[in-house]
């Protein structure tokens, strides 16, 4: 255990520099290189933070799926510190989201916040997951706020297409998605430089995001271990 | 059919146990009353916006009496330890999930064949024979939310400040079931049949089973003693 620490965190640190190295990279892609939007201008640049973070995001709330599904069946420690992990950042990058998307959406549409569709979205899952947050805080005992956390982590992702679903038929006014269309491929409709500066942007939050997680999982591991060792001097 | 005989059991234990006490209906179906009125001093509704109104109104009010009987649905197990006993003795955790849905749909099925036509009395509305068809679509709403808030309140059964925390996690998932029904009922409002909503009352049913069948998957993980 103790000779394996340095190697791990060796590898965090690398993962760190990467991120950081990635995103100082996608940073001059999008904010130099890339020509402004032929309609937007200027502000059209927080595409290349709000994407990435929206599917990092998303990513994140898979995680949590996996973590709790796997967490029910094998009863192992590991993919609970995962699940848990991967929702705290997930509300992160959510809310980062949000706030972006509101700082675009006051320049182009006028207005902080509107009720359309992905918007709304994007809101609830912000809503479930720090409900999931609380609903572990909540709970003293550690397996069984493991276990609610699980089932709530489940039938929360289940939910999102539903969910998705429902508030699309509700209502849309959000641009329809210019990069991931259905009747051309991404090179033909973008600056190709564009699409080179949301791909690094990309890479480099995927890499943050691995960094952020590694700290947050060897962090739960820390305390299980504090935890049992409390335990185990108390018997 | 196990499960079904199993579930018919406990269902009516908790149905004698509420038979007998009156706890969470009487509370649920006056604290539903109280809600219309409380609405009646905060709105006037005119005539012509009767349709967008009256579901978002009723079901805003079978949301929260609806929360009031969740907190309340495990609170017999809880005495004296008869929680343990229920899941030492041979019962499927699926028909125990099962039965408490159950319990609180008929318990919010009888507060709603009460709370509907006082809505139209009090509110002086004329269209009656809406009412059967308007049922219907509360039916499929209120068991897509007791079958969810059955899990959920499950897993806050140990949480400090439960009933604050309940509504937190299950009113985000219940979106598409508020979102759904009340535009069934708006519709039936409007032209008197579901029409152009009937998307939405497939989305609704879909959510009944999805839900319906996670929960009984996944109740045997929810409930531990």
């Amino acid at each position: 255990m103790a000779a394996q620490a340095p190697v791990k965190k060796k590898r965090k640190g690398i993962l760190g520099t990467l991120a950081l190295v990635a995103i100082l990279i996608g940073l001059y892609w999008s904010l130099i290189a890339a020509p402004p939007d032929a309609y937007q201008g200027e502000v059209q640049r927080i595409m290349y933070l709000h994407l990435p973070s929206i599917l990092t995001a998303y990513l994140s709330y898979f995680l949590v799926f996996i973590g709790s599904g796997m967490y029910l069946w094998k009863r192992e420690k590991r993919d609970d510190i995962l699940a848990h992990s991967a929702a705290e950042i997930g509300v992160l990058f959510t809310a980062l989201t949000i706030i972006e998307g509101s700082i675009w959406g006051r320049t182009t549409w006028g207005v902080w916040w509107t009720w359309d569709a992905r918007l709304t979205l994007t809101a609830i899952l912000l809503l479930i997951y720090v409900g999931y947050l609380m609903l572990r805080s909540l709970i003293e005992d550690e397996d069984r706020a493991a276990v609610a956390g699980a089932v709530l982590g489940i039938i929360g992702f289940l939910d999102i297409p539903l969910i998705h679903m429902s508030v699309y038929w509700w209502r849309t006014l959000h641009q329809p998605p210019s990069i991931l269309r259905p009747d051309k491929a991404p090179w033909e409709n973008v600056h190709p430089t564009m699409l080179t500066a949301l791909v690094i942007s990309f890479i480099g939050f995927l890499l943050l995001y691995f960094y952020l997680l590694s700290l947050r999982y060897g962090l739960g591991e820390t305390r299980a271990q504090i935890r049992a060792r409390r335990l185990e001097q108390e018997s | 059919m196990e499960i079904l005989r199993q579930a018919g059991l406990v269902l009516r234990k908790d149905l004698l146990l509420e038979w007998r006490r009156r706890d969470s209906l009487l509370t649920m179906f006056f604290f539903g009353a109280l809600l219309l009125f409380v609405f009646h001093f905060s709105f006037d509704i005119e005539p012509d916006r009767v349709a967008a109104m009256t579901p978002a109104l009723l079901w805003l009010s079978f949301l929260f009496t609806g929360t009031l009987g969740l907190t309340q649905i495990f609170q017999p197990e809880r005495e004296n330890h008869c929680l343990d006993a229920l899941l030492i003795s041979p019962l499927d955790r699926g028909a125990f999930f099962l039965a408490k849905s159950g319990f609180n749909l008929l318990l919010m099925m009888v507060v709603e064949i009460v709370v509907i036509p006082l809505f139209w009395i009090l509110f002086n509305l004329p269209s009656w024979n809406l009412l059967p068809q308007l049922f219907l679509v509360n039916l499929l709403g209120t068991m897509g939310f007791c079958v969810l808030g059955t899990i959920m309140s499950a897993i806050t059964l140990r949480a400090r400040a439960r009933e604050l925390l309940l509504p937190l996690v299950l009113f985000p998932l219940m979106i598409p079931v508020i979102l759904a029904t009340i535009r069934c009922m708006e519709s039936i409002m409007r032209v008197g049949a579901i029409g152009d909503a009937s998307p939405w009352l497939r989305l609704l049913i879909g959510f009944d089973v999805i839900f319906l069948t996670v929960g009984v998957l996944i109740f045997d993980w929810v409930i531990e003693s």
